[in-house]
């Protein structure tokens, strides 16, 4: 059963450019997929190993950056992706040594401000990043010979590399070192009494974070084919965090609906009010106060109730 | 005048606004353990409405006085209706005053639009002041100086009031605080009033100086951040202390280093995260 939904949903997202109709849409689902990758990226940290950060678009944009400025400097498309995620990594290792000399809410305001010393840098570097501007890249790559310029071609590169990111996730979360990752979010002191190293592996899961987070960054380079400091405001490590709350924590569908729901409620928003960021803000303020555990997690809740209430009143009457 | 004095005057004055901003950051995060987000748009909406007060044709400092309390009003409401319903759920504090400064924002943008506004200086304090021989401009020094009474009015509050020492007892154990009759909730809604009224008035002051535009809050929350973080959270001398270093750092870095001003403000905070987590004047959490 669970392998037939598996395959179904497989099938359903490998042919989206076939049904969806129109580029538009096939653009939308290009971007959920990339959003997605992220949320992922910051569900590790934010969900599984419960050190919530506010600096996840740094990360994003790093990758965004780095793989620009390298591809401007006339460099192929393998040392363009190896280098982005390189400097990607580096930079988590910085940012995880300095954010894990808090948790909780120390942790928070670290995160939030490392994200803002590289929107800072983005925004002010003008002679690195070409300030407010941005970097414009001549092109999407074309891995294996393939072109990606095409909407429908760059969705299913997109989908390939979401599947390996969705895959390598849930290897993370169901090994032995997933389970300490939880571990270390619950119980740390008990942690460390058993004998894990409590921060290397926070810092081990700060890493895999920054990693999908850079990757999505890439993506979005590629995707945008341009990168400016508006990739690393603190709205869009926010919109991030959104993305993983709203559809529910430490679970590996939540995020990627929740970056669903994000991407769709911004297109949607964005066409018909120039109100986004006070829609976003809401919405923000709405889950937290009616459904904090989430909207998938919060919807089965709340429709388990609502059923349980029905119930009885059924068989009274029977 | 010499350029050094000029940028040491500047950053007096930026380490007063910033001390009136990060000193009710940081009691609200000292004594609800609410990292409040919405305190650069607090500082922002204060500028703002009292641009439409003037506009009314109320003077400066009514305006400054009344745009503070319309600030501690709505940080009251936001206080008692929602993160009231959040009372240890800390990430979800975090997320809702996220969630509410983009709302601010938004509503700012709405009401003001994008232009940047610029308040006058009080007719009285426009020009130089003239001290050991060199001129100041008299508004910075005004600043300087209303920085200087308020750090004392909150010292002596916090220190010599009934009022203080329950705010105390407050931070140190609510627990034990509540034990011994203290209304600890209500203490929450006076201290978060107060920090949003410092917040909104120093928005106010330093309006003449920095103007009003969209995007202010965001740039006064890292610096409040970062005070906070240096100096220690629920510590008056090291919001004061943190906000001088951020002043000066934040404009000599600017006159010396344009493009790197940002990260060099960070710099002396990422310092202190190393060698003393707890900030400056910070003690260890319980």
């Amino acid at each position: 059963m669970k392998r037939l939904g598996l395959a179904a949903a497989l099938a359903i997202l490998a042919t989206v450019p076939l049904w969806v109709g129109g580029t538009y849409y096939v653009n939308i689902a290009s971007q959920i997929l990339f959003y997605a990758i992220f949320a992922l990226g910051v569900n590790v940290l934010a969900g599984y190993a419960g050190l919530v950060s506010l600096g996840h678009a740094g990360l994003f944009g790093i990758a965004a950056y780095a793989g620009a400025r390298i591809m401007n400097d006339g460099h192929g498309q393998v040392v363009v992706a190896a280098g982005a995620l390189g400097v990607t990594l580096l930079v988590s290792a910085i940012f995880a040594v300095l954010a894990l000399r808090g948790t909780g809410l120390g942790f928070v305001m670290i995160t939030v401000a490392l994200g803002q010393i590289v929107w800072g840098v983005a925004y002010r570097w003008i002679s690195i990043t070409n300030g407010d501007n941005g970097i414009a890249i001549r092109g999407r790559p074309s891995p294996l010979g393939l072109s990606l310029t095409s909407p429908a071609s760059f969705y299913w590169a997109t989908l390939v590399v979401f599947l390996i990111a969705v895959g390598s996730i849930a290897v993370f979360v169901a090994s032995p070192f997933g389970a300490s990752v939880r571990g270390t979010r619950d119980q740390p002191r008990r942690m460390n009494a058993l004998g894990y190293h409590v921060w290397m592996i926070r810092f081990l899961s700060f890493l895999f974070s920054g990693f999908w987070s850079g990757v999505a960054g890439l993506l979005y380079l590629y995707y945008n084919q341009f990168v400016s400091p508006q990739a690393v405001a603190l709205t869009a490590s926010a919109e991030a965090l959104l993305m993983v709350i709203a559809g529910g924590t430490a679970t590996l569908l939540g995020p990627i609906a929740g970056a669903a729901l994000v991407v769709v409620v911004k297109n949607v928003a964005s066409a018909y009010i120039e109100r986004w960021n006070f829609v976003l803000g809401a919405i923000f303020v709405v889950i937290v106060v009616f459904m904090p555990e989430g909207l998938v997690p919060g919807t089965v809740r709340r429709w388990r109730r609502a059923m349980a209430a029905l119930r009885p009143r059924a068989t009274a009457a029977g | 005048m010499n350029l050094w004095v000029v940028l040491a005057v500047n950053s007096i004055t930026l380490g007063g606004l910033l001390f009136l901003l990060s000193a009710g950051f940081s009691l609200i995060f000292g004594l609800m353990k609410i990292p409040n987000l919405t305190h650069g748009s607090f500082f922002m909406l204060g500028a703002y409405l009292a641009t439409s007060l003037i506009a009314h044709g109320f003077d400066f400092w009514t305006a400054a006085i009344v745009g503070g309390l319309l600030v501690a009003a709505l940080g009251g409401i936001v206080e008692r209706l929602i993160l009231r319903r959040l009372v240890g759920a800390e990430l979800a504090q975090v997320l809702v005053t996220l969630g509410l400064s983009f709302m601010i924002a938004d509503v700012c943008l709405l009401v003001w639009t994008g232009d940047p506004i610029r308040i006058a200086t009080p007719s009285a304090l426009r020009g130089a002041t003239s001290v050991m021989g060199l001129g100041f401009p008299t508004y910075r020094l005004a600043i300087s100086l209303i920085a200087v009474v308020f750090a004392v009015v909150l010292w002596a509050l916090l220190d010599r009031t009934r009022l203080g020492a329950m705010i105390r007892a407050g931070v140190d154990d609510p627990a034990m605080a509540r034990v011994v009759g203290i209304r600890v909730s209500r203490l929450f809604t006076i201290v978060f009033c107060l920090g949003a009224w410092l917040a909104g008035f120093a928005g106010v002051i330093g309006g003449p100086i920095l103007s009003v535009y969209p995007g202010l809050d965001q740039e006064m929350l890292p610096l409040a951040l970062v005070v906070v973080i240096l100096g220690g959270s629920g510590s008056l001398l090291g919001s004061l202390v943190g906000s001088f270093v951020v002043g000066f750092l934040y404009n000599f870095g600017q006159a010396m280093f344009p493009e790197l001003a940002y990260v060099v403000l960070f710099l002396p905070m990422l310092v202190v995260l190393v060698v003393r987590p707890q900030g400056l004047f910070g003690r260890l959490a319980a």
